[in-house]
């Protein structure tokens, strides 16, 4: 029994429909307005004449300006008028589409809205418990007093429709003769009985408890979110206008990818330029390694170029360190405790071959939690390393002369020129790449490889690697 | 300490009346703390995302086409999910099929069949070499992928996470080795892969979860969830706590998705709005709405640059909204049947839909006027 299940909202089910018919509902009644709605008139069909009907194009027209939409979206939104019952069709009735012309449509009547259609069980419910207390009023008992009441709650607005359909209940009953009418009472009463049966899982002294309980942790957590400190909107909403600007020539949908999107025109030089491990990356690519160290630590290439930046300046280590955290964070559990120790003797462990300079106040927590490993152990140094590298390193690299050769070397390609003949035999030779499952396995052997022999320019091998992929693709 | 002040309080051989009267009273306080709340947060709203926005230029005309559409699926599709490769897709139906596809190609590669139906989610390994999947099971299970055509992929199911209500979404984190789950018992979970371990479970939502999104890894190890109680949670994947909450949708929360900076996120609920989140102002910043929309929005995504918000309906179109200025830039058709399922692709390059009308469709833009 969770704090959930005491105080489940029976509601919950009806809900999301209900927000969407309560709008559909709206609108219907405002079509069916005398004098702002839809003209309606008597109609031919055939040979009766049907009062109250509307044309499909009547339709369309009044939503294309009530909404201040085009003709398409008025003639979809009233099609889903129709799909929900709102509107019916009088010819071709298979189809529940509005067709912007002649097409002749009349308005459902109320009784047979949808929302009347919720699972039966609950209308009907509501409906024999209120024939009950007209019949005799205080007659319920308590628990069907409660669901009378639980019920009257969620379904207020339909409530004149539950009494009205109890009253007529009740007089037609009236209308029996007394055996028939005491045989049906009985069987509608046992029926009842199953559906609704009387027994509950819990006490209500229980559920007031639970009740309690979930309204104390939601004050503890209100509370704790008042004193949260919050940033000033001009400052963050600021933010993300900026992110956006910064990134505007980047989104696809924006501008257009160099030398073009493979989407549509078929041609995958964009995806085989911007590969994982490329020699030379594109302009734009090399671009986005200058708005955050974020960007140059999560694209690969980046990180390699960095990686070799650190190796000149001898500080290699710090980067290493922070890739063996991020190991254990997201790492399989079972291997977690032995990367912890291989992290303590390579990094942190006094006279370690490649020593990480962190504070003693850190290195002291953190020598502390080793002794109980779990996955965010090395959480207080890896902050402290990435911020060295974020405040330190990373501005350093922008301006050093390894990035200035990268943005040289880098290559701008030409936009692509198709012609509609070259297009439509793009699309005819629609090669597939190779799949991932290979690529991983290449690049497990290449790791043994390294491992095994000497240190090698991991740029150069991974670019040969992706050159040796291109052809393969080509080939295949 | 919170229990124990809570049973003092509590009369426990009280009556119904004195336990009714000691709720009430409660729920008047939790009230006005909520109002206090909602004052703090006013206090440092000093602008309009859409006053900031006025100095950024308009943007025009959308032309997007639909450049492929994925058929395979005998049911409605309910979930799908792209590969880092930027072209393969996996996808999940109501028939308990689980597709993986090379859209670029549109050709099948591989094809599960789960034991149940409703494959509510699906997602993609980082590495590309296995899917994750489940829904009715209440379980969440790992497929490894294999290029041998003949071999049974089941055969290899891992069974990670376990639940007791249905699987709404699921996500890996930074690696193959770690899946998120939501459920509609109403809990999100952290599970090791190899083991089968709940490394974390996280509790406050009041009903079903039926989303989840993660942040961008830059910004740290956080994600967000959204529930039929309206909720939209924030929560500390180290503690499991939840470190913000924001309640101003008027149903439930269908889809959650991260502002690419990781500063905000976006939401899509049965109300038939979809909204802005600052994380760092604590408050939302924008509803993306018409009256020309009454049903719900399925699923949300960005564009690359955050400029964009696709939005998939449950009335089967897809509108696509200007984010910083509010308003909607275009509306696309061509489904059959509702928008279950959006994601924009890992590039940005396009985007996809799933439908109940049991196809998947990429879209690409075409030009802009």
């Amino acid at each position: 029994m969770t704090i959930k299940n005491a105080i489940r909202d029976y509601g919950q089910r009806y809900r999301p429909r209900m927000a969407c018919l309560k709008k559909a509902e709206k609108v219907v009644l405002e079509m069916q307005d005398p004098k702002s709605g839809v003209k309606s008139q008597p109609q031919r069909l055939v040979i009766t004449t049907i009062p109250h009907a509307i044309t499909g194009e009547d339709i369309v027209a009044w939503l294309a300006d009530k909404f201040q939409i085009d003709a398409q979206e008025a003639r979809s939104v009233g099609s889903m008028l129709v799909a929900l019952g709102y509107i019916y069709p009088l010819q071709d009735h298979k189809r529940l589409v509005i067709k912007p012309d002649a097409s002749l449509y009349r308005f459902q009547t109320p009784y047979f809205w949808p929302t009347q259609q919720w699972p039966v069980e609950d209308t009907d419910y509501a409906i024999y418990l209120a024939k009950r207390n007209i019949r005799k009023k205080g007659i319920l008992e308590l628990h069907e007093q409660e669901q009378y009441n639980r019920l009257h709650k969620w379904m207020n607005h339909k409530w004149d429709f539950i009494v009205m359909q109890a009253k007529e209940q009740y007089r037609a009953a009236k209308e029996r003769k007394k055996p028939d009418r005491v045989v049906f009472d009985c069987q509608e009463r046992a029926y009842w009985v199953v559906h609704r049966p009387p027994v509950r899982l819990y006490t209500h002294t229980d559920e007031h408890i639970l009740l309690t309980l979930f309204c104390f942790l939601q004050m503890i957590f209100t509370q704790q979110s008042i004193m949260r400190p919050r940033v000033k909107s001009s400052v963050s909403i600021g933010a993300l206008v900026k992110f956006c600007t910064t990134y505007h020539t980047h989104d696809p949908f924006l501008c257009k990818p160099l030398p073009s999107n493979p989407w549509l025109t078929d041609d995958v030089t964009y995806w085989t330029l911007n590969m994982l491990h490329v020699e030379a990356p594109t302009k734009m690519r090399v671009e986005r390694w200058t708005f955050s160290f974020g960007e140059l630590l999560s694209d690969p290439r980046g990180r390699d170029d960095f990686r070799l930046f650190l190796k000149k300046e001898f500080s290699g280590e710090n980067l290493a360190f922070w890739e063996g955290c991020e190991d254990i964070k997201f790492g399989a559990a079972a291997t977690m405790g032995e990367k912890a120790e291989q992290i303590y003797k390579t990094f942190l462990a006094r006279g370690a071959p490649r020593w990480i300079n962190i504070d003693g106040k850190t290195m002291e927590i953190t020598v502390k939690g080793l002794k109980h490993p779990h996955r965010y152990v090395l959480d207080a140094a890896q902050t402290h390393i990435y911020m060295l590298m974020k405040k330190d390193k990373y501005g350093r690299y922008l301006k050093s002369p390894f990035y200035k050769e990268m943005q040289k070397k880098a290559i701008c390609p030409e936009e692509h020129k198709f012609t509609d003949v070259q297009l439509e035999q793009n699309s005819r030779n629609r090669r597939p790449s190779l799949s991932p499952i290979i690529l991983r396995q290449q690049e497990q052997e290449l790791k043994a490889k390294m491992a095994a022999s000497a240190p090698v320019d991991i740029t150069q091998v991974m670019s040969k690697l992706s050159n040796g992929f291109m052809w393969l693709c080509q080939k295949t | 300490p919170t229990i124990y002040v809570c049973f003092s309080l509590c009369p426990l051989g009280g009556t119904e009346v004195q336990l009714n009267e000691t709720l009430a009273h409660l729920k008047t306080e939790s009230e006005t703390l909520k109002s206090k709340l909602e004052e703090e947060r006013a206090k440092l709203h000093d602008v309009e995302l859409h006053q900031v926005a006025e100095k950024v230029e308009g943007l025009g005309q959308f032309v997007m086409k639909t450049r492929r559409t994925l058929k395979g699926h005998g049911n409605k599709v309910l979930c799908m999910d792209w590969c880092k490769d930027k072209r393969r897709i996996v996808s999940s139906s109501q028939d308990g099929k689980v597709i993986v596809w090379d859209a670029f190609t549109t050709n099948k590669e591989h094809a599960v069949t789960m034991p149940c139906t409703w494959v509510m989610a699906c997602a993609y390994a980082p590495s590309g070499c296995a899917v994750a999947c489940g829904g009715l099971d209440n379980k969440c299970s790992v497929y490894p992928l294999s290029l041998d055509k003949n071999e049974n992929l089941a055969a290899k199911k891992k069974s990670v996470a376990m639940h007791t209500n249905y699987l709404s979404a699921c996500s890996f984190t930074n690696s193959d080795m770690q899946i998120l789950t939501s459920s509609g018992d109403g809990t999100c979970a952290l599970w090791d892969v190899e083991s089968g371990q709940l490394l974390q479970s996280f509790h406050g939502h009041a009903a079903d979860v039926l989303c989840l999104d993660l942040a961008p890894s830059e910004t740290g190890n956080t994600f967000v969830s959204g529930g039929c109680d309206k909720k939209a949670n924030v929560w500390d994947m180290r503690s499991g706590q939840c470190i913000q909450s924001f309640e101003t949708h008027e149903s439930d929360i269908n889809s959650v998705r991260y502002y690419p900076s990781g500063d905000a996120f976006a939401s899509g609920s049965d109300d038939a709005t979809c909204r802005l989140y600052d994380l760092r102002a604590d408050r939302e910043v924008a509803i993306y709405s018409k009256e020309s929309i009454i049903f719900g929005v399925s699923s949300v995504d960005f564009s690359l640059s955050g400029r964009l918000l696709f939005g998939g309906y449950n009335d089967y179109t897809i509108n696509v909204w200007d984010v910083l200025k509010g308003t909607r830039v275009s509306i696309l058709f061509g489904h059959e049947n509702r928008v279950s399922t959006l994601r924009v692709s890992p590039d940005g390059t396009a985007f996809c839909t799933g439908s109940w009308d049991h196809t998947l469709r990429v879209r690409a833009i075409c030009s802009l006027i």
